[in-house]
């Protein structure tokens, strides 16, 4: 194989070594970095995902904060196993409006991609106050002081403003009215909250930990109760071929 | 084997390079080696026809060989449902009261029903069905029950859920708040009154009993009824067992007089569990121990 001894050509010429370790590092460069460009056609159409509304947004800013991530992924995979367990398997639109994604690699506990609707709102606080006074058998760390740290949406505005710059459809209404959706959220009976609705479709509405004021108890659970809710698999046909 | 003899340094090829008397040897990789590597990049090449994977405007290759994992898991869903579906089917269309009767049809119930619990029920009940007192979460192995202990009551409960907002067929029943009611002095009575009725606390202050009859049947015979039972229909607990549902301490039953309690449990009918798999998990529940 004599063109295998041709290497020493290469090697021996200075400028013909720089011209194809260009033209090596750029066959590298496009394979990784063109696909990017057209991530968006790996994205199905789905109806019903929405951007976090910002009690939402708040709520997950904490659970990053918490690091919650690092015991629970939000990643149903494809499997018979998985999705009998937890529901249908994620849609990567259902992560399309996550800066950053929060599918994780790691169960200590359970995957959380579906916990949407399944416990109460009281069991949620039971269980961040105490997870083993639930779930005797859980390491989970204990969570209660989130409900004595009462938030203000000082920077929601802005918060709203930088997912908008990396690419989630926030209008300049749902910026105007950060502040008063913010709030409407967690008071059934406040004037925003059509607005809040109209804004923001399938916002869960209540006051979630069930004490005075908005904590971040409220903000967490606001999100935990909101994970996986948006789309309806009943409606939903899965293109099979993805 | 026995080991190769050494070569001798003269016996090397060396490249011709040489600096300051160092020639630089020419050992090129063993050709097995390098064959392999050959192969490995031919297979990848061929794998990346073979399965999606080149990616292109529209979407990505779909592969020669038609490899999809959403494909693969619908099927593996769909054949493991095939295999229940007889089961499934009868499971989810006799009389509720009728699978008891039915040997297999029981069996296999309380063992799919016990999967089911362990997955959608064990966070709040426990894994052994003990319930957490704590959080007022029902024991679900003793014979008290607040909606009923029949099978078609358990089902019921299960599918629609209680004081939740998703159904609007959820069982639902508020206690009202009586610290807003009553003035202090009727809650100490009262409180004290429904101690007296369970025999597993003596009440904190015995002479307030007596006096408080005439406060509890005012306020507390419609729903826990005369002789303290509890009317099922309502949810209302009965007050006569030694059974607590949050604790039957004087500070717990002060607090739920005065706040009362309002303990959700969301539906399961719906989008979460089909009505086989319902039917499971009550006769799961029901043959714990204190199904009626």
């Amino acid at each position: 194989m004599a063109i295998l001894e041709k290497h020493k050509i290469l090697e021996k010429n200075i400028t013909l070594l720089a011209i194809f370790a260009f033209l090596v590092v750029t066959v590298g460069g496009i394979v990784q970095i063109a696909p990017l460009f057209w991530l968006e056609n790996t994205i199905e159409d789905v109806e019903g995902m929405r951007p976090y509304s910002p009690l939402e947004l708040t709520g997950r800013d904490i659970y990053i904060r918490e690091g919650c991530y690092v015991c629970h992924s939000q990643m149903i995979r494809p499997m018979r196993d998985e999705v009998e367990r937890y529901g249908h398997y994620s849609l990567a639109a259902e992560s399309q409006y996550d800066h950053p994604f929060q599918w994780g690699s790691k169960r200590t506990g359970p995957d959380l991609a579906r916990v949407g609707g399944r416990y109460s709102d009281t069991w949620h606080v039971d269980h961040l106050t105490d997870p083993q006074a639930v779930v005797p058998e859980s390491v989970m760390p204990k969570y209660g002081f989130l409900k004595n740290r009462l938030i203000e949406p000082e920077y929601i505005e802005d918060r709203l403003r930088t997912d908008r710059m990396v690419g989630v459809p926030y209008t300049d209404a749902m910026i105007e009215n950060a502040r008063a959706d913010f709030e409407a959220q967690i008071d059934p009976y406040a004037d925003g909250v059509d607005g809040l609705m109209e804004r923001y479709p399938k916002a869960q509405v209540r006051n979630f930990d069930g004490e005075p004021g908005i904590s971040e108890m409220d903000a967490l659970i606001a999100y935990l109760q909101m994970l996986g809710t948006l789309v309806d698999f009943s409606t939903f046909t899965p293109d099979a071929s993805r | 084997m026995a080991k190769q003899p050494q070569k001798k340094k003269e016996e090397y090829e060396t490249t011709g390079h040489e600096w300051d008397g160092i020639k630089e040897l020419n050992t090129p990789l063993p050709r097995w080696w390098l064959w392999t590597f050959y192969i490995t990049i031919v297979w990848a090449i061929l794998y990346t026809i073979a399965y999606p994977a080149w990616p292109g405007i529209k979407s990505a290759t779909p592969g020669l060989l038609g490899w999809s994992t959403r494909a693969n898991v619908a099927a593996e869903i769909a054949q493991a449902e095939q295999a229940n579906a007889a089961i499934n089917e009868r499971l989810a269309s006799v009389e509720l009261t009728a699978i008891t009767d039915d040997p297999e049809l029981s069996s296999y119930a309380a063992d799919a029903g016990a999967a089911v619990f362990k997955t959608w029920c064990a966070q709040c009940h426990g894994s052994g069905a003990a319930g957490v007192q704590a959080g007022g979460y029902p024991n679900l192995l003793d014979d008290a029950w607040l909606w009923g202990g029949t099978i078609e009551d358990i089902h019921t409960t299960i599918a629609h859920g209680i004081r939740n907002e998703e159904d609007p067929d959820a069982r639902w029943s508020q206690m009202p708040a009586f610290g807003e009611i009553l003035p202090p002095e009727e809650v100490e009575q009262v409180v004290n009154y429904v101690m007296s009725l369970s025999p597993s606390y003596e009440p904190k202050d015995p002479s307030l009993v007596e006096a408080s009859a005439e406060v509890y049947e005012i306020n507390c015979v419609a729903c826990h009824l005369e002789d303290g039972t509890g009317d099922q229909f309502q949810g209302a607990p009965n007050l006569t067992d030694a059974i607590w549902l949050y604790g039957g301490d004087y500070q717990t039953v002060k607090e739920t007089v005065v706040n009362a309690r309002f303990g959700i449990m969301p539906p399961m009918g719906g989008a979460d569990l089909s009505e086989a798999e319902i039917r499971a998990v009550a006769t799961y529940v029901h043959q714990l121990g204190g199904g009626e």
